[in-house]
């Protein structure tokens, strides 16, 4: 593939630079109340849901452990899958670009829009062009991208971002939608209601108007069938269809990892996603097509491969598995962090914990909130547990931290204390000598048995809670004493 | 049997009450326990911080601590994870092959305690007597890692006198985490306090679970909030007998 090794350099977001370190974002959200209460209701009932609709299949197993060797399969041959996508898309009629960043991306699909002398166009739901800040790319050319999902809706008018992969107005309640719509509608009714019917049909109005002017969509690519060349998007409100089939130009970006080898493998899928992601049997549209068809749908149609970090996260063993992603979110929906942090705080589309995994990898681990990521997680493992492919998040998760702390410079007091802890460890002897000196001190830090205040970095312990005073002596110490027979 | 006691850097420092109630409850069972001294840490902490080059020592002198018994027990889901799941993997990236060796040797045998009562023994009820009102906290490494299942609500079910109730959202992280709870000190407490809550609304007197790294952060803000309610590790409830009241 024309992007090569020169990838590894990290890949930018261009809307999200100078995001703030995980815990300092993470702080402000879990004192808002209203979106704790937000968060928390949405999540539990959606995964309540997802866990009913994954019970009803006996072999949910056996499909996620086929999801997981399919995209292995794929990744591990990704070269020869995408030139044979490129071969099948283009006798199809359609065109096939490459792009090795997110520059390069925004600069092919600007073009192709400008070529057309339009500067609007309508956009179905895509996690890539949001990575590579498409909208703003075209802004800055002219262009006035509409996003039609409705969630993305509500987010672009609120001049917001995403904190949800699928329900990215997640942090919002019906008030609040109300308010947005009322203030940057222009065709919004007089009097309109916080009842969720009518903020759909007012969305719906607003949105008719749009498909039925638009020359120009760009959509993303949930999953592309390399033998036949067919690309496959999944949505829930009959907009994608509006885009991918009403306009003259379509143009597509997806990451190159979004590939199955055949439609038979796309079945495995088809199952996996709906149930993961919405909780439900089937997917209410999908859309499938191969390149262009005279007479039907769009006329020009353009397929932008997208690297942007993709090729330097495959080339390691261990975060490559993240790469198996199919954006379902049920690793969101059971995370008892993402549930109080939110997902601003991941400072990325991506969030949650595969977004803990993915933007550092595709990233690089340079920034402020790309090196705490690797942090945002108290490793519970339910993310794993829930995910459909299997990727062992908490797994990465921990070589990722191996890498952080490779990188060095941040933290030397922690490093400082890894270090003297390792010391202490490594030799019995020298622990007993620190338990000695815990217990002789410990009526001077404790009463009845409580730490109430510790200095330090500690003090984020006793801020909330007290930690225990040490015992009187240890349990080696005890042994010592009586042969392990004692009192 | 050979049976060894694995204890873990923080039940020797700071519990060492669970320690003693599993060499207790051992005895009672028939089995004698012995103490390996050369024992120190499974090297988690550093581990899960990404401090892998300090942790490796740690993994080389479990193997020296443990090598030649037939049983490793330990009162620690977490620790036991570790050593299980992630002692062969940083042996193997180590190299050292003759490490891997042993390492890959010993695991096996290294049993939590619950999956050593249940798997190993054979037996659910041991005989106690605890007659208090409990709730459970299946931890997330005993659950997710360890795959203990019901085997600690077996035991505990079995125990004389005791009114086991059910936590809600049991499942849920307390918010531990090891180096998390300092590194994300804020969302961490958020957890804590829904865990909390669903404790307290159980109306039990005790919440026991099988880590006592999870129970010291619950436990902290049950005392810090003056619940009256207390944390108990697993093997203490499974050690209290009726001789112990008189």
């Amino acid at each position: 593939m024309s992007s090569g090794t020169d990838s590894g350099t990290a890949a930018r977001m261009p809307t999200y630079l100078g995001m703030p370190a995980f815990p300092d974002a993470a702080r402000r959200a879990v004192g808002d109340t209203r979106l704790r209460r937000n968060l928390a209701h949405a999540t539990s009932t959606i995964r309540r849901r997802r866990a009913e609709a994954v019970a009803e299949l006996d072999d949910w197993a056996a499909l996620r452990e086929a999801g997981r060797q399919i995209k292995d399969h794929v990744l591990a041959n990704l070269g020869h899958y995408l030139r044979l996508l490129e071969e099948k898309v283009t006798e199809a009629g359609g065109t096939v670009h490459w792009a090795r960043d997110a520059a390069e991306a925004n600069r092919i699909v600007t073009d192709l829009v400008r070529a057309t002398g339009e500067t609007e166009v309508v956009k179905v739901k895509s996690m890539a062009t949001q990575e590579i800040g498409l909208n703003e790319a075209l802004a800055e050319a002219g262009i006035t991208a509409h996003e039609t999902d409705l969630a993305e809706l509500i987010v672009q008018l609120g001049d917001d971002r995403p904190s949800h992969i699928l329900v990215p107005a997640i942090h919002r309640n019906r008030a609040d939608i109300r308010d947005i719509f009322r203030r940057t509608m222009p065709d919004a009714p007089a009097g309109l209601s916080d009842s969720p019917a009518e903020l759909a049909e007012a969305a719906r109005r607003h949105l008719r108007a749009k498909f039925l002017s638009a020359k120009v969509a760009v959509s993303g690519v949930n999953f592309a069938v390399a033998d036949t060349g067919t690309l496959v998007v999944l949505e829930s409100e009959g907009n994608g269809r509006m885009c991918l089939t009403l306009p003259e130009t379509l143009i597509s970006v997806m990451g190159i990892e979004k590939i199955v080898p055949s439609w038979r493998d796309l079945e495995v899928f088809l199952q996996l996603l709906p149930r993961s992601s919405t909780a439900e049997r089937m997917n209410p549209y999908t859309s499938a097509w191969t390149g262009i068809t005279p007479g039907d749908g769009p006329s020009d149609f353009h397929l932008v491969l997208l690297d942007n970090g993709r090729t330097a996260t495959l080339a390691d063993e261990v975060g490559r598995q993240a790469l198996r992603c199919i954006r379902c979110s049920a690793c969101l929906n059971v995370c008892p962090v993402y549930a109080r942090a939110g997902g601003h705080a991941y400072g990325s589309p991506y969030p949650g914990p595969i977004g803990a995994i993915l933007s550092p990898q595709i990233r690089g681990i340079g920034s402020d909130v790309d090196s705490s990521l690797p942090y945002a997680s108290s490793l519970c493992g339910a993310c794993f547990e829930a995910c459909p492919v299997a990727i062992d998040i908490p797994e990465v998760l921990v070589h990722l931290r191996a890498r952080a702390v490779e990188k060095g410079r941040k933290h030397p007091l922690e490093r400082a204390v890894m270090d003297v802890a390792g010391w202490t460890l490594r030799s019995p002897a020298r622990l007993a000598l620190a338990q000695r000196a815990a217990s002789a001190g410990r009526h001077v830090v404790g009463r009845r048995g409580r730490i109430r205040r510790l200095p330090g970095p500690l003090s984020a312990w006793t801020d909330t809670r007290d930690a225990p005073a040490p015992p009187e002596e240890s349990f080696r110490a005890w042994w010592n004493r009586t042969g392990g027979k004692g009192e | 049997m050979k049976v060894a006691l694995f204890i873990t850097c923080l039940n020797d420092t700071m519990f060492p009450g669970t320690g003693k109630a599993v060499v207790r409850l051992l005895n009672r069972l028939g089995h004698e326990v012995d103490f390996p001294q050369a024992q120190t840490c499974c090297g988690q902490m550093h581990f899960n911080t990404g401090y892998r080059r300090q942790a490796l020592p740690l993994v080389r002198g479990f193997a020296d601590a443990f090598a030649g018994y037939d049983a490793v027990v330990t009162p620690s889901a977490s620790c036991g994870a570790m050593v299980r799941d992630w002692h062969p993997r940083l042996a193997a990236d180590s190299g050292d092959r003759a490490l891997a060796a042993r390492v890959q040797a010993l695991t096996p045998k290294v049993y939590e305690l619950s999956e050593f009562l249940v798997d190993v023994l054979g037996v659910t009820d041991v005989g106690a007597y605890f007659p208090h009102r409990v709730t459970y906290h299946p931890t997330c490494h005993s659950m997710r890692m360890l795959h203990v299942g019901d085997r600690p609500l077996r035991l505990l079910r079995a125990v004389r006198g005791i009114d086991l109730v059910e936590l809600p959202e049991a499942a849920e992280c307390c918010g531990f985490g090891g180096t998390f709870a300092l590194k994300n000190s804020e969302v961490s407490a958020a957890m804590c306090a829904d865990k909390v809550t669903n404790v307290r609304r159980t109306g039990a007197e005790a919440l026991c679970a099988a880590d006592n790294s999870c129970l010291m952060h619950i436990g902290g803000a049950l005392s810090r909030t003056r619940s009256g309610v207390r944390t108990v590790h697993l093997a203490e409830i499974l050690a209290s007998t009726e001789e112990d009241r008189t």
